[in-house]
C-alpha cells in the first residue's frame, strides 16, 4: 500500500539524520513513539513530538528506558505503527524488551543513534560499538533485522524500510545509526506519498472464533488481531504454543524459538542490501557500513589511484548477516578489509562468513571520530600484499 | 436474562480450557479474580474494549486466565506497557492486574508517574506482602519484624504505605480491602471503571504457602478469620494513617475519590490551545 500523504513532507529538504529518521518514521506510517532523552539521538522524538499532533498520533516521554520501550509495543497491540529512539546506556535498558518483542513478535522499530560506550562513554560522538549488543544483547536465541544508513538521505529511506520489514516479520527492527549520521546535515528528497510503498501491518481476516494468535499455516509469520476488536487474545513473554498460552515444555521451547528464527535466517538474502563498487576486478574487499562506509571509499578511492585494485561493499543490512554475499566475495578477493568505529564486531562475522577463503583485515577505531582515511588506506596496501 | 443455575457466573470470563490455574490452596488471588469478574457483570462494562494487562509473578498470570484481550507483560512495566495500549486506542478501558513486588518495586516509577500523569488506567494490587512466585523473598510492602527468606531473622526496611504513595503523585481514586472484603472489593471495581483516570485498588491478600506459613499466622481460614477481626472500615481515612503492620489492624474503604483532569484530556487541552485547527485528534491508530 501507500503512504498516508499526512505523514509525508514531500519536498526537498536540507536537514540531519536525525530529523530524517523522524520523518522517515512518520511516512512509514508510525503515528507513536516512546522515549526518553539521550544524546546524540534526542532530536528525532524532539521533530516527532512537534510534527505528530498535527499528523494524527501521539509521543509520550516516559520516565525511562524501560518503560518507554515497552509502552511503544502496548501502542502496536493498540494498532498503532510504533518506535522507539535511544543510544548507548538507554539501549542497554532496552535489552529486555526487545526479547519480549521478539518473543510476543511484535513489529516496531528501535533506533539506536550509536555513541561510544562503555557505560556513558562518549554522549556527543560516534561509535558503532552497540553492533554486537543490537544482535545478542537480549537473553535467550532470538533474531532481529539491523540496518546501518550511512547519510540522512538513508535515515529517511531506510527508516521506512524498517519499518517495513518489522510488520512483514514481525521483528524488533534496530536502526542503527550513529552520532556523526545523526547530527550531519545533508539535501534529504521526500517523495510524494503515492511513490513510498508501505507494508501494512498482518492483520488476521479469520473470525473471533477460528483465530488462534500464534498459528502459521505454512506462512513462519503468524497474523496479528488487536486489542478491542473481539479476538479475546492472549499475549504472553513465557514460552507458547499455537493459542498464546503459556506452555513450558521442551516441546513447545523447540517449535517456537526455533520458528522465531528461522523466520528471519531464512529470508537472509531477501532482507540484505549492500551497495557495490569496483568488485569486478578486486583483489581486495573493504566491508563497511554506515558512516565508516563513507570514510573507506575515500580509502578506495585513493587506493585505485595508486593502481591496488580494491572495491568496496557496503552492508546496509548488518543482521541477519549477509553470509552469502561475504562468501561469494571471499571466494575473489584474497584480502577482506574490514574497518569499523568499535574494537572488531562484524569484523569477526566477517572473518567467519569468509571461511578462510580470503584473509581478513580489521581496521578498528575505539570511537569519538571517524576513522583518518590514510589508516584503512595503509590496511588496504597492507592487505594488497598478503597472497 | 434468565439465569443458568449449572453454570458458575463468573464462567464466561475465564478461560476455562486454562484450569485448573496455578495458584495454592488458601491463595486469596483467585478470590479477586472472582471480584473481578463480578465487577464486570455488575458494571455491564462493554468487555469487547476492555483489556488486560498484567506483568511478572502469582498475580501477574491472571491476565492468563481472563477471557478478554490480555497481555502478560515483563516484570515491574505492566503500567508502561498499559499506557502504550491506552493511548493507541483511547476507546479501550485498561486495566493492570498484578502484585505488590511488580508494582512497587521494579515498576514503581511507573507506577509513581502514571499516577502523576493521570493516566486512564485501573491498577488492582493484590499485595501479599511478599515475593510469591520466587519463592518468599521480602518486598518493598513487607511489614516490619515479618520473616522473609532473604531476611530469616526479620525485616528491618520501612514498608510502603501504597494508598499514601499514589495518592502523593496524583491518583484519583483510591481503595483498600482484603480478600474477606468480596463484596466491597467487587464494588470498588465496579466504581473504578466508570472513574476516569488513575485508580488504585490495593487488596490484601494471603499467601499460606510463604507469608502465612514463615510467620507462624496459619492456614488460609486463620487469615480469613484475622482479616475479619482486623479490619476497620475507614472510608476516607488519611492515607498517612492505614500503613500495615504484622499482625495489626488493616484499615479498609475507600481513601480518596477526587476528580482531575486526565491524560488525554490534558494532550487534547493543551494541543488545542497550541495549534487549534492544526490539531488532528488521533483517536484509534489502527493501522491498516
Amino acid at each position: 500500500m501507500k503512504a498516508d500523504p499526512r505523514g509525508v513532507l514531500t519536498g526537498v529538504h536540507f536537514i540531519d539524520g536525525d530529523h530524517a529518521c523522524c520523518e522517515g518514521a512518520l511516512a512509514a506510517g508510525a503515528r507513536f513513539a516512546a522515549g526518553y532523552p539521550i544524546t546524540p539521538s534526542t532530536e528525532v522524538v524532539e521533530r516527532f513530538a512537534s510534527r505528530v499532533p498535527t499528523v494524527g498520533g501521539t509521543f509520550i516521554q516516559m520516565e525511562d528506558e524501560l518503560a518507554a520501550s515497552i509502552a511503544l509495543q502496548g501502542a502496536v497491540w493498540g494498532g498503532a505503527k510504533a518506535f522507539t529512539v535511544t543510544s548507548g546506556p538507554g539501549f542497554s535498558l532496552m535489552m529486555e524488551h526487545i526479547g519480549y518483542a521478539a518473543m510476543t513478535e511484535t513489529p516496531c522499530v528501535f533506533v539506536n543513534v550509536q555513541r561510544g560506550g562503555p557505560s556513558t562513554g562518549l554522549p556527543t560522538l560516534p561509535a558503532q560499538a552497540d553492533m554486537m549488543q543490537a544482535r545478542w544483547g537480549s537473553h535467550g536465541d532470538y533474531e532481529v533485522i539491523a540496518l546501518c544508513p550511512n547519510s540522512p538521505q538513508e535515515c529517511f529511506d531506510l527508516t521506512i524500510k524498517a519499518f517495513n520489514l518489522a510488520e512483514e516479520f514481525r521483528v524488533p527492527v534496530m536502526f542503527m545509526m550513529d552520532e556523526v549520521v545523526g547530527h550531519m546535515t545533508e539535501k534529504v528528497v521526500i517523495p510524494a506519498a503515492d511513490e513510498i510503498e508501505v507494508v501494512p501491518r498482518k492483520h488476521t481476516h479469520k473470525s473471533t472464533k477460528e483465530y488462534l494468535p500464534y498459528q502459521t499455516n505454512g506462512n513462519p509469520v503468524p497474523e496479528m488481531a488487536h486489542a478491542g476488536e473481539g479476538y479475546n487474545f492472549h499475549v504472553t513473554g513465557l514460552t507458547h504454543d499455537e493459542r498464546g498460552y503459556p506452555n513450558m515444555t521442551p516441546q513447545t521451547q523447540d517449535k517456537l524459538v526455533r520458528r522465531l528464527q528461522s523466520k528471519v535466517r531464512a529470508a537472509t538474502d531477501r532482507i540484505a542490501m549492500f551497495e557495490e563498487e569496483h568488485l569486478g576486478d578486486a583483489e581486495v574487499a573493504v566491508v563497511s557500513y554506515g558512516i565508516t562506509s563513507r570514510v573507506a571509499q575515500r580509502a578506495v578511492d585513493l587506493a585505485r589511484q595508486r593502481g591496488v585494485k580494491v572495491g568496496k561493499l557496503r552492508l546496509i543490512t548488518a543482521w541477519p548477516f549477509p553470509e552469502n554475499k561475504i562468501k561469494e566475495v571471499a571466494s575473489r578477493v584474497k584480502a577482506l578489509v574490514v574497518p569499523e568505529l568499535n574494537l572488531g564486531q562484524m569484523v569477526r562475522e566477517v572473518e567467519r562468513a569468509a571461511g578462510g577463503q580470503a584473509k581478513t583485515f580489521a581496521v578498528s577505531h575505539a570511537g569519538g571520530g571517524v576513522h583518518d582515511p590514510q589508516e584503512i588506506l595503509r590496511v588496504i596496501e597492507e592487505a594488497n600484499q598478503c597472497r | 436474562m434468565p439465569v443458568d443455575e449449572t453454570v458458575n457466573p463468573v464462567e464466561p470470563f475465564l478461560r476455562s480450557d486454562r484450569m485448573p490455574h496455578i495458584w495454592c490452596p488458601g491463595c486469596g488471588i483467585g478470590t479477586t479474580v472472582n471480584c473481578f469478574a463480578r465487577a464486570l457483570i455488575e458494571s455491564k462494562i462493554d468487555l469487547q474494549s476492555l483489556a488486560l494487562v498484567s506483568g511478572i509473578g502469582c498475580t501477574g498470570r491472571v491476565a492468563g486466565y481472563v477471557k478478554l484481550d490480555s497481555f502478560h507483560t515483563t516484570h515491574g512495566r505492566a503500567i508502561p506497557f498499559a499506557t502504550g495500549l491506552k493511548l493507541a486506542n483511547p476507546k479501550l478501558n485498561v486495566v493492570v492486574y498484578s502484585g505488590d513486588g511488580d508494582l512497587a518495586a521494579i515498576g514503581g516509577n511507573h507506577l509513581i508517574h502514571a499516577a502523576r500523569r493521570n493516566i486512564d488506567l485501573k491498577v488492582i494490587c493484590v499485595n501479599n506482602l511478599i515475593y510469591a512466585m520466587t519463592g518468599g523473598q521480602t518486598a518493598p510492602t513487607t511489614p516490619g519484624h515479618a520473616t522473609t527468606s532473604t531476611n530469616p531473622y526479620g525485616t528491618f526496611e520501612p514498608a510502603f504505605n501504597l494508598p499514601h504513595l499514589v495518592e502523593a503523585a496524583g491518583a484519583v481514586y483510591i481503595a483498600r480491602w482484603t480478600t474477606f472484603h468480596v463484596r466491597q472489593l467487587a464494588r470498588s471495581m465496579s466504581e473504578a471503571f466508570s472513574k476516569k483516570g488513575f485508580s488504585f485498588i490495593e487488596v490484601i491478600s494471603p499467601c499460606p504457602t510463604l507469608y502465612q506459613r514463615r510467620n507462624k499466622m496459619g492456614d488460609g481460614l486463620d487469615t480469613m478469620k484475622y482479616y475479619k477481626e482486623k479490619s476497620k472500615t475507614r472510608h476516607g481515612a488519611p492515607t498517612n494513617e492505614v500503613g500495615l503492620t504484622l499482625n495489626g489492624e488493616i484499615v479498609v474503604g475507600k481513601f480518596v475519590d477526587r476528580d482531575r483532569p486526565d491524560y488525554e484530556a490534558m494532550m487534547r487541552g493543551q494541543y488545542v490551545e497550541a495549534l487549534g485547527d492544526r490539531y488532528v485528534e488521533c483517536g484509534e491508530m489502527v493501522c491498516s
